[in-house]
């Protein structure tokens, strides 16, 4: 039974957080480059829509059978979030939605889980991470937030799993209590003595299963939290140093459970036909996988571009980096700042939530069988003809837009203020009033491009309240052949 | 829209108006009574000669009990009724339209709201509990759409649009200086208005009106009844009231730059009371200039300019105290403040004023007198851009032929 991915999504947010700007806050040395950071309005759930709607771009959605959602960092406990990213992807009623999350560990078996259900009906995995520190450590300086989603497939997989082998050892290297918004280590050099055997018990235990060697692997991906013990790792398994996947510390930091995932798809997007990949993460013990692509990986790379999506190293180098440190900590929860002198919005009610489930999470407008306007949020009666319950759901997320008319709001509620409201009439038809996110206020305009985009628009007595907002429209700058 | 109006059919016999403003030492008890003896005292009657009362509030209070509690009224029917920022009015036309149809002879429109207790800068709104889809702007943001997509249409730069609304902004202020009750007695520079820092869009601090706590009421009659109370009644001549569909956000046709509600109640009690030509028929407009760019539109959609020539009329001085047509004689939303309930009746006791020359002398309208105009509206409006409730009235000093 071979198992495999059918296709990838990768979600690096917008903004950057150059490490000088926390050097220059702090007075304290923080290296170069910069990491990726979750707007205001992103959560690890938002992040992993993002990174899916990517990865179905070449697919049809109605073929996914179950979602697995993984994060060290859930919005919810409790109640499942692979559901909200189950109703934002508008996902057959009968496809099953779980969550896996608290350890990084986890998103290595949501994707095994993924592979695993994937060789008998198409599953979706997605693994997200909003990752920090307290001011001024390792951890908020080197760390990263992005998700990535496979599309796990029974036929027609680009990347095939070949085989597998893990090492699991009990020890305390890096902890977290829930609730903390930041993790605790060990020191660093206890943590390397751990990890260092089991790492390569685990590599050498899956070449073996795959009958290869060392010098068969076109590119290598180690990942995990313990910088130290990757560094040794990566030089001490036989493979040359420029078959090493590229580091992504530079551009967006370590992507904790996400970058085992974001660094595969980084290589399939360079990929040629037989190309052998070893990922080996470093969680508690060690996960060696190796992959070898298929003929289809020709097929994916084309309908991507095609699809004008833009690669994972495009995002690297793409971005928001003047990013200020103090909206940074106030974005995570760390600066705690005078509230505007207006009320706080209120919870929404669950019973509106689930009746309007399609507009909320899905945005489906409506669409008159009579007259063919549309209508966001959906009506009942026709604006234009008035024709009554003559309406057929339609799904205007993956539409865009222009923006007809905008404004700059200083007192609107909003973490990160000002707010800009904008007026977005779809190509189609259908027009909608929203806040425009992910942008630079001084460069909006009418006619601007814009797609829309998953968000959390602020919670109230702890329930998240999740809507869309509009974005200026993020298209690869590659030309197509 | 089809009406049949009640023109001349009921009057105005009495109004008062308390002071606009941050009240600090006033509860909505007070206000009600205050307004409610001013009012009496004006008509002449005493508070059980009046049969029924329509209460209009927004927030601050519900039902009956919110105006015959503080009154301690012996029984009498209470209508407490509510449309955004056209509350006022909606009392007043209810109240109307009762004593048209024989049901009362004498009743009572009064309208309150009390903002500055809430704690909060600008209006809290009543949080009603939804699907959290609902948007997120601020009120000046949805009415700042106007200023850019107004420019855009007509050829007004930025530059030009901004000196539009400073100037409306400028008048209203300098109206609202020789007004005693308005919540800012003191004219502003230009320069003040137009570096004022930005709330939204274009908009500064002073291109919106003040939020200010008030009351205002009116009592009224049959008009053949109306000299038993007054020598100078004012007359009901039209009243329109229009709840659009909210076609704007959704409607990819509304260029923002119009309100459709406005245009159709204007048509509708224009036609109620006769008017062919507003500019030239009316003596005042007191209307609903919540922010600047509003008050720029308004004078298109009422009729007082051509489409896209409102900006040039505003420039040149058409609408101020003493120009072709005054317009919020009183200061306005802007420096007379918004109590939102009160605001509409606060409009009409203006032209209780005004057409009956009992306004202040340096803010008469000039007009107004023997051979001259006799005729006054009021707009209020409630909503944003696309998606409102509008109110139009018309009055008079002397009844029609």
């Amino acid at each position: 039974m071979t198992s495999g991915i059918g296709s990838w999504g990768v979600y690096l947010p917008y903004w950057r957080l150059e490490r000088s700007a926390i050097a220059q806050s702090l007075g304290i040395a923080a290296g170069r480059g910069e990491r990726t950071v979750a707007s205001f309005d992103e959560d690890t759930t938002t992040l992993g829509v993002e990174a899916s709607r990517r990865a179905l771009a070449t697919t049809a959605s109605e073929e996914i059978s179950q979602v697995l959602f993984s994060t060290p960092e859930p919005a919810y406990q409790d109640k499942t979030n692979a559901t909200t990213i189950h109703g934002a992807l508008s996902l057959d009623q009968h496809a099953a939605a779980y969550d896996i999350v608290g350890s990084v560990r986890s998103g290595v078996a949501a994707l095994l889980m993924g592979l695993d259900a994937g060789a008998r009906e198409t599953t979706l995995v997605m693994i997200a991470e909003i990752r920090t520190g307290l001011a001024g450590g390792a951890d908020e300086r080197d760390s990263g937030d992005a998700a990535v989603a496979f599309r796990c497939v029974p036929e027609g997989a680009a990347v095939e799993l070949i085989a597998r082998a893990s090492t699991s050892e009990e020890f305390v290297d890096r902890w977290r209590v829930p609730g903390e918004a930041s993790s605790h280590q060990w020191e660093e050099r206890f943590g390397e003595e751990a990890y260092v055997p089991l790492a390569r018990a685990a590599f050498q235990e899956a070449l073996k299963k795959a009958g290869i060697t060392a010098e068969e692997i076109d590119t290598l991906i180690v990942t995990g939290l313990h910088a130290r013990s990757l560094r040794v790792i990566k030089n001490s398994l036989g493979v040359d140093a420029d078959r090493l996947a590229p580091d992504l510390a530079l551009h967006a930091g370590n992507l904790g459970a996400a970058h085992l995932g974001i660094s595969l798809a980084d290589t399939l997007e360079r990929a040629a036909p037989g190309h052998v990949i070893v990922t080996l993460q470093l969680a508690d013990g060690a996960d060696a996988l190796v992959w070898r692509t298929t003929d289809a990986i020709l097929d994916i790379q084309q309908a991507q571009r095609a699809a004008n999506a833009k690669s994972v190293e495009e995002q690297l180098v793409s971005g928001r980096t003047d990013l200020a440190y103090n909206s940074f900590l106030t974005w995570r929860g760390q600066l705690h700042r005078e509230p505007p002198r207006r009320p706080e919005p209120g919870r929404p009610g669950a019973p509106n939530m689930l009746r309007s489930e399609g507009w909320k999470y899905g945005f489906h407008a409506s669409r008159c069988t009579s007259c063919g306007f549309r209508h966001l949020p959906p009506s009942r009666v026709c604006l234009k003809c008035k024709a009554v319950d003559e309406m057929e759901p339609e799904r205007l997320a993956d539409l865009e837009g222009t923006v007809a008319t905008f404004t700059i709001d200083h007192l609107a509620f909003s973490l990160s203020p000002p707010t800009v409201g904008v007026v977005v009439d779809f190509d189609g038809g259908g027009r909608f009033r929203c806040e425009l996110t992910d942008c630079d206020p001084s460069t909006v305009k009418i006619g601007m491009r814009v797609q829309m985009t998953f968000r959390r628009f602020y919670t109230a007595d702890g329930i998240h309240n999740y809507f869309w907002k509009a974005r200026p429209l993020q298209t690869s700058s590659a030309k197509e052949a | 829209m089809s009406s049949n109006g009640i023109r001349d059919r009921v009057a105005i016999i009495g109004m008062g108006c308390t002071k606009f403003g941050e009240l600090w030492d006033k509860g909505t008890d007070d206000l009600l009574v205050d307004a409610t003896k001013e009012t009496l005292e004006s008509a002449g009657v005493a508070l059980d000669d009046i049969d029924a009362f329509w209460l209009g509030t927004m927030g601050s209070g519900s039902a009956g009990l919110t105006l015959s509690r503080p009154l301690k009224l012996d029984y009498k029917p209470v209508s407490r009724v509510e449309n955004f920022c056209a509350t006022g009015s909606e009392a007043m036309r209810n109240a109307c339209y009762a004593v048209a149809s024989g049901a009362y002879d004498l009743v009572m429109a009064i309208g309150v709201e009390k903002l500055k207790d809430s704690g909060y800068s600008g209006l809290t709104g009543i949080h009603q509990v939804g699907d959290g889809t609902g948007g997120s702007l601020s009120s000046p943001a949805a009415f700042s759409f106007l200023a850019p997509s107004y420019g855009h249409k007509y050829g007004v730069g930025t530059d030009e649009m901004k000196e539009v609304l400073t100037r409306i902004a400028w008048k209203n202020h300098h109206n609202g200086a020789l007004n005693p009750r308005a919540q800012f007695k003191k004219e502003v520079s230009l320069e003040t208005i137009s570096k004022s820092p930005r709330v939204a869009g274009e908009l500064g601090v002073y291109d919106c009106s003040g939020v200010a706590d008030g009351s205002a009421a009116a009592i009224i009659c049959r008009a053949e009844d109306a000299h038993r109370y007054t020598d100078a009644p004012l007359y009901v001549k039209g009243l329109s009231f229009v709840a659009g569909p909210a076609a704007g956000p959704i409607d990819p046709d509304y260029d923002y730059t119009t309100f459709e509600e406005v245009v159709r109640s204007a048509q509708d009690a224009y036609a109620q009371a006769g008017i062919t030509d507003p500019r030239a028929q009316l003596a005042m407009a007191e209307v609903h200039d919540c922010f600047t760019p509003t008050e720029l539109v308004l004078m298109e959609d009422l009729g007082f300019a051509e489409r896209g020539t409102a900006w040039k009329e505003v420039l040149a001085g058409t609408y101020d105290l003493h120009g072709e047509l005054p317009v919020n004689p009183d200061g306005g939303l802007k420096s007379f403040g918004h109590p939102i309930g009160a605001s509409g009746l606060r409009m009409m006791y203006e032209c209780w004023l005004q057409l009956r020359q009992q306004a202040p002398p340096e803010r008469q309208i000039q007009s107004v007198g023997k051979g001259g105009r006799t005729l006054g509206l009021t707009h209020n409006l409630g909503g944003a851009p696309g998606e409102c409730v509008s109110f139009v009235s018309i009055v008079g000093s002397e009844l029609s032929e």
